[in-house]
């Protein structure tokens, strides 16, 4: 499998970053070479084997469903790039 | 300046018990050390004078009381990661630059409970992605080791900043976070001790997350001694992050210099690599014949999948990354650059703040991820990743911890790899299985090439058993009895 032009701009259209117009014929060259370097992995067998998604093989506790934390709106907005009157500025999302 | 901050950890903790020395006269020697080094190494990002020397006052105080924790009144150093209150944390990257934390992290949070003092941040490579430390928003950090004719080495990355500033004696011990190799590769190109514990044994809560399932918080030093300690006082379970384990931690530091008379060592004919150079051969051997002669019993293993493992972790780790990174829209926190709408606006806050490294791995981890081919990359990934965890499981019924060289190679000279991502990935070809696995493994400084420069080796054990680890570390240093330090040229 490869990518073109066309994929790295949908590719980056998807992951909500600037088309990096300067850089397309950069990064064809760039995920292709990761790509073809990935593509050892189809010499795996992994028939029958289970998918891993965590290394923890322990049981993990799990606290009571409650508010444990809360009342600390001026610390949330601290660092916020915009925000008025205790809420966050965002541009308008919805006509 | 005095000699001071040539101590360890441990011989240092010992003078401030002892009251020999103050945390304050520590903390102020410690800021000017570094203040002087950072125009030479570029290791720091930020400093908060005020707060370190409150911290070494309130450790003088408890220390006069004749309380005060395990390491109460050291000077350490905090990777660029790791939120530390009021105290810029950046993740070395322009997206969250000037960003203050409103909270501490919960391993940092630890560090000071057990009477850490904050000296400062350190630099890395952007949200941790690289092995060279050449991807920070703030430029190279220089390796304190040079190359024999004067060059600039990379201190190695992500956690560059943090083992230039242990191997430079600029603090007595340091944060880092390992998820291919972040702590181990930079360990063993500055001559210094890396280690990383069981994944759940320390906690992620409050650290820059990069790839959830693969981020190991854990500590530089300058001696296996120290690094037990460090690691002891970072660990334990942590209500907040969901994945920490709920064991007890055991006494690492006991475990240093017991006997590893019996130990069963593995030796992976996988991790003999085309091109290595034959000095790492070299150091991996002296290492086999040191735990030889100290009792251990050598046994050939194979790991098979090893050559996988790599490849898997650029599907894994990718991905994860683009899923966490989703959360820096410029909206609540970070820096926002506007666009003509909200999409616009993302594109624009993300395209402007994540450098190419960041991009290109958000982009590698978006594809693997999208309709179509998530069965074909990530789903394979996963699958081998358990692959490479079975090899390990096997190895583990026959032996009792592995030895293999911690990097491919020495230190390299800074701009040599950055313009090929595979030859830069390729570095934490002997790391990566660990992070994968979720195992313990440190790296521990066992001799020199011929251009003098630092070699290391790794130490691998079952989860949960670190004790093993620092065993074996301990006994390696031991017989390595590494002493090289770099020229000082940066102050």
């Amino acid at each position: 499998m490869s990518v073109t032009a066309d994929d790295v701009r949908r590719i980056a259209r998807l992951a909500r970053i600037a088309e990096p117009t300067d850089r397309v014929d950069a990064l064809v060259g760039e995920l292709n070479g990761i790509l073809s370097w990935i593509e050892q992995l189809n010499e795996v067998d992994i028939d029958g084997i289970e998918p891993m998604t965590t290394p923890v093989k322990f049981p993990l506790p799990q606290r009571a469903d409650e508010v444990t934390d809360g009342n600390c709106r001026d610390k949330v907005l601290a660092n916020a790039p915009k925000s008025d009157e205790g809420f966050f500025v965002v541009p308008k999302s919805v006509e | 300046m005095s000699e001071l901050f040539k101590l360890t950890l441990s011989d240092i903790t010992a003078k401030l018990k002892a009251r020999e020395v103050s945390a304050v006269e520590l903390a102020t020697e410690g800021l000017a050390l570094c203040e002087a080094a950072q125009p030479k190494l570029n290791a720091f990002t930020a400093f908060d004078a005020d707060k370190t020397l409150a911290m070494a006052k309130a450790s003088d105080e408890k220390l006069a009381r004749g309380e005060g924790g395990l390491i109460e009144g050291a000077p350490l150093a905090i990777k660029d990661l790791f939120a530390v209150e009021g105290v810029e944390t950046a993740a070395s990257s322009n997206i969250l630059k000037g960003f203050k934390p409103t909270y501490e992290s919960s391993v940092t949070a630890k560090l000071w409970e057990n009477g850490g003092v904050f000296l400062c941040k350190t630099s890395m490579d952007e949200f941790a992605m690289g092995s060279s430390n050449e991807t920070a928003n703030t430029g190279p950090v220089n390796n304190p080791w040079k190359g024999p004719n004067g060059e600039m080495l990379t201190p190695g990355g992500s956690s560059g900043g943090s083992a230039a500033a242990v191997a430079a004696d600029l603090c007595f011990g340091s944060t880092g976070t390992d998820t291919g190799g972040s702590i181990r590769q930079p360990a063993a190109f500055t001559g210094t001790v890396g280690v990383k514990a069981t994944y759940g044994r320390t906690s992620r809560w409050g650290t820059v997350a990069f790839a959830s399932s693969l981020d190991h918080p854990g500590p530089f030093a300058k001696t296996v001694k120290d690094s037990a300690l460090m690691l002891q006082a970072m660990s334990g379970h942590d209500p907040k992050d969901s994945t920490s384990l709920p064991n007890d931690v055991p006494d690492f530091v006991a475990a240093v210099g017991q006997s590893v008379k019996g130990l069963r060592i593995g030796v992976p004919k996988e991790y003999r690599v085309d091109g290595m150079p034959a000095e790492i051969d070299e150091v991996w051997q002296k290492g086999i014949e040191w735990l030889k002669a100290a009792g251990c019993e050598i046994v050939d293993i194979s790991l098979p999948h090893t050559k996988y493992a790599l490849p898997a972790y650029y599907i894994v780790a990718p991905a994860e990354a683009s899923s966490n990174l989703a959360r820096y829209d410029g909206m609540r926190y970070g820096n926002r650059v506007d666009g003509e709408n909200l999409n616009a606006t993302y594109e624009n806050t993300r395209g402007a703040g994540f450098g190419h490294e960041v991009q290109r791995r958000i982009m590698i981890g978006t594809y693997v991820l999208s309709a179509g081919y998530y069965d074909a990359y990530y789903l394979r990934a996963q699958k081998v990743r358990t692959r490479i965890l079975q090899d390990f499981e096997q190895a583990f019924e026959k032996v009792d911890a592995v030895l293999t060289p911690s990097a491919p190679s020495a230190a390299f000279e800074l701009g040599s790899k950055s313009d090929d991502p595979i030859a830069m990935y390729l570095n934490d070809v002997f790391t990566v299985t660990a992070n994968l696995a979720g195992l313990p493994a440190m790296s521990v400084p066992a001799g020199v090439d011929k251009d003098g420069l630092p070699l290391g080796l790794q130490i691998i054990t079952p989860a949960l058993d670190e004790e093993t680890m620092f065993k074996v570390g301990a006994a390696i240093e031991d017989s390595a009895g590494f002493v090289a330090k770099p020229e000082k040229w940066w102050s």
